[in-house]
């Protein structure tokens, strides 16, 4: 049985053609596709937001001229919200790992899957096309009419980008849910599936569910500019604020899609590095999906100070501080988890645990949007940034680097350098705060966003802000420095490294492309862990797939 | 006193203070709970780091420490929800007798018209301790009016009125910020608004200004359109009498009614096939070509005719507060509003 295993090729040696790769249907490999791009539309956004932040330097606008500065933080917006924190961890390590923890050869639809990626580089080529034909300088939410009517950059190409790449986050989700409900392994219960899983299964409802409403929205938005139908231009007839509501609809989810994913990874990554199982087990896979729903009851909170009715403004406050309580709930279980553990802090360990601090701040200060009263002074300012990027960058990106850390020895088969690791998750952690802490007090004074240039008071503050960012881009780029790196340098992963619980474990670094020699059968409770013993040195680490078995085949 | 460096803003009207004691109280909790958390992250991964002595025996079952930590959020943040709609309410709560300006914001500058007709353009006069209601409209795209000392915003959207007031407390000049991302120049949709002593600011707004007030204006444009051929005074013309409808329900053919607020009366004149009054033919041809101050005009004309007999007093500063529905899409304006609580 070793032999065998030794013998055959993993999935990235399989096979060494271009087309192998342009072709394939396995999903690691359409994990790494995605990875690549993921990390290249990453990488645009970021350097967007380089740019910006050095104009914000002084008041005066003196680096970019308005339109410049227009453009940039809309791309930014459009590639990081769509092209980066949508996808990055249900396309990148849910595609490589779902099938993986449960114990199947690969998704429910592999072709499928193959597709979402071809769909989403279709997207991502005509945003970048639009850039290259004039940019677009509407933001992110385009906004109508601004966007319909009076917006003359390429509004129509990039709400094409848009529109397109929602399809591929549809086929992800379709693909997702059949996966998980028909593949799991014998013994796989619903009660046994890590809560990567659950977290992602909650994340494909709101994707399946909410994805076509933007899709139609931008469609609307098409037809008002093409055709001069009248839907939100008012002199057309139409209604400004329907826009809001249907943009809405879907992008709160849109944030639960963000951050789900990063929730499951963190509960994989505290449960194995404090050799426990994670506290509350059943609230957080149910606070998931309760999360999923009530994020579809509460799209209003952006709109307070729209013009719509003021009841709705109560309906819609009382609502979303309901989403607060699943939201606290697990960061109460993960801090839970931790008593009584056997704490390693490794490099994915610091990621989930600043992910854990910057989480609770992002969603505290989540409640002062949540409460009209406030929400009306810091409406559409720096606090509003401030928070979400709390959100978006200190819980759905922490997860993410969290994560490919974690299974980066799975994925590859290498070992990337731990001290750099740890070094990396400080920076970052740094950086962030830095850059986003000036920006509730900036917001709480008054400083709108979207603002080129700003009254010289808000100066000191917007100095600091830049200088995390640049602190937060070094830190950024040194894990694409190490990983690399490690993909030539690294010691050889062995199957387990962490000596983590979870099927994914139990099957060689990198897998073969069937993943699985036999069908594993699972009999054991998920997070098998004992606090009693730590986590052993990396040299006994090594479990040979014959042991492995003992464990999960009977 | 703009441009100095400072960590709070100031707080100049009469909700500010109410705005700012709500927050440092979700301040204490967010601070309280960050450090709680990052304490017990820190401790405990510090107590439990892996082969420390610390005890691990009987690690604790999750149900009633779940019970507490799903018990405490919810009733913290149910406080909130409270504390917040209170505070909002007064936000959205004009008081009778607010003074009464036209604002009209337009890419990129905010242009102002006072009841005596005066206008300004990117600045912005009120005395103290008088409540003042804008009353707001777009000429293209949204835009909003935002206050940052006197902590309310109110999006300024294109095609219906929406309103914001305010009292201002302190004499000084703060910062008017356009908070809707409006286009190339959005950052410099900024202004002034300037707070006077009462005495000071009559004699200001008395100064030369050669524009007649709104509903004067609006008067003269009734006039030279001819408006008044249907619209007869009494009973009888083609189209339904004018007088005494502002703020009042007007029943709608095919059933229903609705309040005749600003928002109807000029959606009336820009598209009026949209609600006919009971009783009427749709005949009325559509007037898109008046501009918004026009329609204003207009509209502050109409709502002139309250009562007969004041019908050229223009709008008064001090009479009941016209309620102006702010809050309700045109077709909804049955719903009940808080503006309609006032009367």
């Amino acid at each position: 049985m070793i032999d065998v295993a030794r013998k055959e090729r993993n999935y990235v040696d399989a096979d060494y053609s271009v087309w192998s790769w342009f072709l394939t249907t396995d999903h690691k490999r359409v994990a790494i596709l995605y990875l690549i791009s993921i990390t290249v539309f990453f990488m645009l956004g970021g350097a967007a937001a380089v740019l910006f932040r050095l104009e914000l330097m002084t008041p005066q606008p003196d680096f970019v001229i308005p339109e410049t500065y227009n453009k940039l933080f809309t791309l930014h917006g459009i590639l990081m919200v769509f092209f980066y924190l949508i996808p990055s961890i249900p396309a990148v390590l849910g595609n490589f790992l779902l099938p993986l923890m449960i114990g199947a050869k690969d998704v429910a639809f592999p072709k499928l899957n193959l597709a979402s990626w071809y769909v989403y580089m279709v997207g991502g080529v005509l945003t970048v096309a639009a850039i290259v034909f004039g940019g677009v300088d509407t933001g992110w939410t385009f906004y109508t009419p601004y966007s319909s009517t009076y917006g003359n950059s390429a509004v129509l190409l990039a709400g094409l980008g848009v529109f397109v790449v929602g399809f591929s986050s549809i086929l992800t989700g379709i693909n997702f849910l059949a996966t998980i409900h028909t593949m799991r392994a014998p013994g796989l219960t619903w009660f046994r599936l890590p809560l990567f899983v659950w977290a992602h299964y909650a994340t494909s409802l709101i994707i399946i569910l909410g994805t076509p409403v933007v899709s139609i929205t931008v469609l609307l938005v098409a037809v008002e500019r093409l055709f001069g139908v009248g839907i939100f231009d008012p002199t057309l007839g139409g209604d400004p604020l329907l826009f809001q509501h249907l943009f809405w609809f879907y992008s709160h989810p849109a944030v639960y899609i963000m951050i789900l994913p990063s929730m499951g990874v963190i509960s994989e990554i505290i449960a194995c590095f404090a050799r426990k199982k994670v506290f509350g087990y059943h609230f957080i896979a149910f606070s998931s999906l309760a999360i999923a729903l009530l994020g579809f009851l509460v799209w209003g909170h952006h709109m307070y100070v729209s013009g719509q009715s003021m009841y709705a403004g109560f309906v819609f406050s009382f609502l979303t501080m309901l989403v607060g309580v699943p939201s606290a709930i697990k960061v109460f279980n993960w801090t839970a988890t931790l008593y009584k553990g056997q704490v390693s802090w490794t490099t994915p360990m610091m990621y989930a645990l600043g992910f854990i601090g910057l989480f609770t701040i992002g969603g505290l200060t989540g409640l002062f949007l949540a409460t009209l009263g406030i929400d009306v002074h810091v409406h559409d300012t720096y606090f509003v940034v401030a928070h979400f990027h709390y959100i978006m960058v200190g819980g759905a990106s922490m997860g993410y680097l969290g994560g490919l850390h974690f299974w980066w020895p799975k994925m590859t088969g290498k070992m990337y350098p731990e001290t750099w690791g740890r070094f990396s998750a400080i920076v970052v952690f740094v950086g962030f705060n830095l850059t986003f802490f000036p920006q509730f007090l900036l917001g709480y004074m008054g400083m709108p966003r979207r603002y080129h240039m700003y009254p010289e008071e808000f100066q000191v503050l917007n100095v600091m802000s830049t200088a995390g960012a640049s602190i937060m881009g070094v830190g950024y780029l040194l894990p694409l420095g190490y990983l690399l790196w490690s993909l030539w340098y690294g010691k050889n992963a062995t199957s387990n490294p962490w000596d983590a619980r979870g099927l994914e474990w139990t099957i060689e670094s990198p897998p073969t492309p069937h993943n699985f020699h036999e069908k594993p059968v699972v009999t054991t409770e998920v997070y098998d862990y004992d606090p009693e013993q730590p986590l052993p040195p990396p040299s006994e680490r090594v479990v040979s797939p014959a042991e492995s078995e003992t464990e999960t085949v009977q | 006193m703009l441009g100095e460096f400072r960590l709070w803003p100031r707080a100049a009207s009469t909700v500010a203070e109410k705005v700012d004691t709500l927050y440092l109280f979700e301040v204490a909790v967010t601070v309280f709970f960050t450090i709680l958390i990052c304490a017990l992250v820190i401790g405990m991964g510090v107590i439990y780091r892996k082969g420390s002595r610390a005890a691990r025996a009987n690690p604790p079952t999750s149900k009633w420490l779940e019970a507490i930590w799903a018990t405490v959020p919810l009733v913290l943040v149910m406080v909130m929800f409270a504390w917040g709609a209170a505070v909002f309410y007064e936000i959205k709560t004009v008081p009778d007798g607010a003074m009464k300006i036209d604002v009209v914001g337009k890419q990129w500058m905010w242009k102002l018209q006072h009841a005596n007709g005066k206008r300004e353009i990117n600045e912005l006069h009120v005395p103290v301790g008088r409540p003042v209601v804008l009353r707001m409209i777009s000429d293209d795209v949204i835009h909003d009016f935002y206050v940052p000392a006197f902590r309310v915003k109110q999006d300024v959207v294109p095609g219906r009125y929406s309103q914001l007031w305010f009292e201002a407390t302190e004499p000084g000049t703060y910062h008017l910020f356009c908070a809707e991302y409006c286009g190339t120049e959005h950052a410099q949709m900024i202004g002034k608004v300037v707070v006077m002593e009462e005495r000071a600011f009559a004699e200001w707004l008395s100064g030369t200004s050669s524009d007649d007030p709104p509903a004067v204006a609006g008067e003269k444009l009734f006039e030279r359109m001819r408006c008044g051929t249907c619209h007869k005074q009494g009973p009888g013309g083609r189209g339904p009498s004018l007088v005494g409808i502002a703020g009042k329900p007007v029943p709608l053919k095919g059933g229903g009614s609705v309040l005749a607020d600003a928002n109807y009366i000029r959606e009336s004149i820009v598209r009026p096939q949209a609600r006919i009054v009971a009783g009427y033919q749709p005949l009325m041809p559509a007037y898109p070509q008046l501009t918004t101050e026009e329609l204003n005009q207009l509209v502050a004309y109409i709502e002139s005719l309250g009562a007969p007999g004041d019908g050229d007093a223009g709008r008064s500063d001090t009479g009941p507060s016209t309620p102006v529905e702010d809050a309700t899409p045109p077709d909804e304006n049955e719903a009940p509003s808080t503006e309609g609580e006032n009367e």
